[in-house]
C-alpha cells in the first residue's frame, strides 16, 4: 500500500478513456436517444394531427348525410307535388275527354232518332197512301194525288 | 486459505499486499514482501492494480463503442437497451447537478462511474480465488480490487482536479481564479486567511474523493478477509469449526449482497462528486 507511480499511470490511462469515451461512445448513443426522441415526439405529434383529422372529417361527413337528408326529402315533396299534379291534370284531361265522349253520343242519339222519325214518317205517308190506295181504289190517282200526300206527310 | 500453516496476522497482509515491480539495475523486478515494496520508492508499478484496471476500462469501452457503433433509432433490444439505460441515467443525473453546458462532464462521469463501478465490483469475487490462478504461475501477490489500492483512485482524484484547475482558469481567467483563492471571504486585507480558506477548500476535494472511494474498498475488503479468516480456522469436525465455517458462508453472502450496494454507491458518489466539482469550476461565485 505505498504511493509509487502507479498513480501516474491510472492518471493516464483515466484520461485516455475519457477521451475515447468522449469521442467514440457518447455522441453516438446521444444522437441516437435524440433521433428517437424526435421520432417519437414527431410521431405523436402525427397522431394528434391524425385524431383532429378524423374528427373534422366526422363532422363533415355529418354534415353531408344532413345535406344530403334535406336534399332528398325536398326531392320527395317535390315528386309528390308533380304527382298529384299529374293526377289532377289526368283527371281534368279525363273529364274533357269523358264530356267530348257524351256529347258525341248525345249528338249520334239525336242524330239516330231523327233518322228514325224521317223513317218512320215515310213508313207512315207510305202504310197511309197504301191504306188509302186500298180504300179508294183505282178512283185516286197516285200521280194526281201526289202532292197531296206530300203535304200530308210534311204535316206528320 | 492459500497455504498451510499461515498465520493470521500474515494471511491479512499477504491479501493487503500489491504486486509492485520496478525495474531493478535494468531487469524486471517484483517485490516478494511488503518491505521490498517500499524499499522501491517511487518508481515502481503496481501491476495488478494497472493491469485490471486496463482490463475493466477496455472491456467497459469495447462493450460501449461496440453499441455505440451499431446503435439505430429504431425499437432497441438487448444490450443496446442496457447500454442506452445506463447512458440516459448519467445523462440525467449531469442534467440534475451540472448548470453549464459541456460536451466532456457526461463523458467524463459515465467513464468514471462504469470504471469506478466495474473496479469495485471485483470485491465479489472471492478473495482466494485470484490465488488459484496466480499462485501456480509464480506470482505471489495479486490484488484484484484496483479501487482498494489508493493509487488507483488518487490517480483518478488527481485527473479529475486537474479538470477543475484546467476549467476554473478557462471560465474565470487566471486573475479570476486566483482572485477567488485570495479575495474571499475576508477582502483584500485578509489575503493570508483567504488564502488558507479556499485552499484547503480546494486540496479537500481530490482528497475527498480519493480517500472516501478507497477507504470505503479497502475496509470492504478488510471485512471480506476477516470473514474468509473465520473458516481458515478449520481443525477437524468439531462443534466451534463447523460453527465457524457456516458463519463464514453466511456472513461472506450478507456481506457481499450488502457490499453490491457500496459498489454502485461509491462509484455513483464518485461520478456525483465529480459532476459538482465541476459545476463549481463553471461557476462564477460570490
Amino acid at each position: 500500500m505505498n504511493i509509487n507511480a502507479t498513480l501516474i499511470g491510472q492518471t493516464i490511462m483515466f484520461a485516455l478513456f475519457v477521451w475515447f469515451c468522449m469521442k467514440f461512445v457518447w455522441p453516438p448513443i446521444m444522437a441516437a436517444l435524440d433521433a428517437r426522441n424526435k421520432r417519437i415526439a414527431d410521431g405523436l405529434a402525427a397522431a394528434e394531427r391524425g385524431k383532429n383529422d378524423l374528427a373534422l372529417a366526422a363532422k363533415r361527413s355529418a354534415e353531408l348525410l344532413r345535406e344530403a337528408k334535406e336534399k332528398v326529402s325536398e326531392v320527395i315533396a317535390l315528386g309528390d307535388k308533380r304527382a298529384s299534379e299529374i293526377v289532377e291534370e289526368a283527371k281534368a284531361q279525363a273529364k274533357i275527354e269523358g264530356d267530348r265522349i257524351i256529347a258525341a253520343a248525345k249528338a249520334e242519339v239525336e242524330q239516330e232518332v231523327f233518322r228514325a222519325k224521317e223513317q218512320l214518317r215515310t213508313q207512315v205517308s207510305a202504310i197511309a197512301l197504301a191504306g188509302a190506295g186500298k180504300i179508294l181504289g183505282r178512283e185516286i190517282d197516285a200521280k194526281a194525288h201526289n202532292d197531296l200526300l206530300d203535304k200530308l206527310v210534311a204535316e206528320i | 486459505m492459500s497455504t498451510e500453516g499461515l498465520t493470521t496476522s500474515a494471511y491479512i497482509k499477504h491479501h493487503l499486499q500489491n504486486l509492485t515491480c520496478s525495474i531493478q539495475e535494468g531487469h524486471f523486478h517484483c517485490a516478494h514482501t511488503a518491505e521490498e515494496a517500499k524499499a522501491m520508492g517511487f518508481w515502481a508499478f503496481n501491476v495488478d492494480t494497472l493491469l485490471v484496471s486496463l482490463l475493466l476500462g477496455l472491456m467497459f469501452l469495447f462493450l460501449f463503442s461496440r453499441v455505440a457503433k451499431h446503435i439505430s433509432a429504431d425499437v432497441p433490444s438487448g444490450m443496446q437497451n442496457f447500454v442506452e439505460w445506463v447512458v440516459e441515467f448519467i445523462d440525467s443525473s449531469v442534467r440534475g447537478s451540472f448548470t453549464g453546458r459541456s460536451a466532456l462532464v457526461a463523458p467524463l462521469a459515465l467513464s468514471i462511474f462504469a470504471w469506478i463501478f466495474l473496479m469495485n465490483l471485483m470485491d465479489l469475487v472471492p478473495i482466494d480465488y485470484i490465488s488459484l490462478i496466480t499462485q501456480p504461475i509464480g506470482i505471489g501477490h495479486f490484488k484484484l480490487v484496483p479501487t482498494t489500492d489508493p493509487n488507483a483512485t488518487i490517480g483518478m482524484a488527481i485527473g479529475v482536479f486537474l479538470l477543475v484547475l484546467f476549467y476554473s482558469i478557462k471560465v474565470k481567467g487566471l486573475g479570476g481564479f486566483v482572485g477567488e483563492l485570495t479575495l474571499q471571504p475576508f477582502g483584500k486585507f485578509g489575503l493570508p486567511v483567504n488564502l488558507f480558506l479556499e485552499g484547503v477548500n480546494l486540496i479537500a476535494k481530490p482528497v475527498s474523493l480519493a480517500l472516501r472511494l478507497f477507504g470505503n474498498m479497502y475496509a470492504g475488503e478488510m471485512i471480506f478477509i476477516l470473514i474468509a479468516l473465520m473458516g481458515a480456522s478449520w481443525v477437524s469436525f468439531s462443534f466451534a469449526s463447523t460453527l465457524l465455517f457456516s458463519s463464514q458462508i453466511i456472513l461472506s453472502l450478507g456481506w457481499a449482497i450488502f457490499h453490491i450496494l457500496i459498489v454502485t454507491l461509491q462509484a455513483f458518489i464518485f461520478m456525483t462528486l465529480t459532476i459538482v466539482y465541476l459545476d463549481m469550476a463553471h461557476q462564477e461565485h460570490h
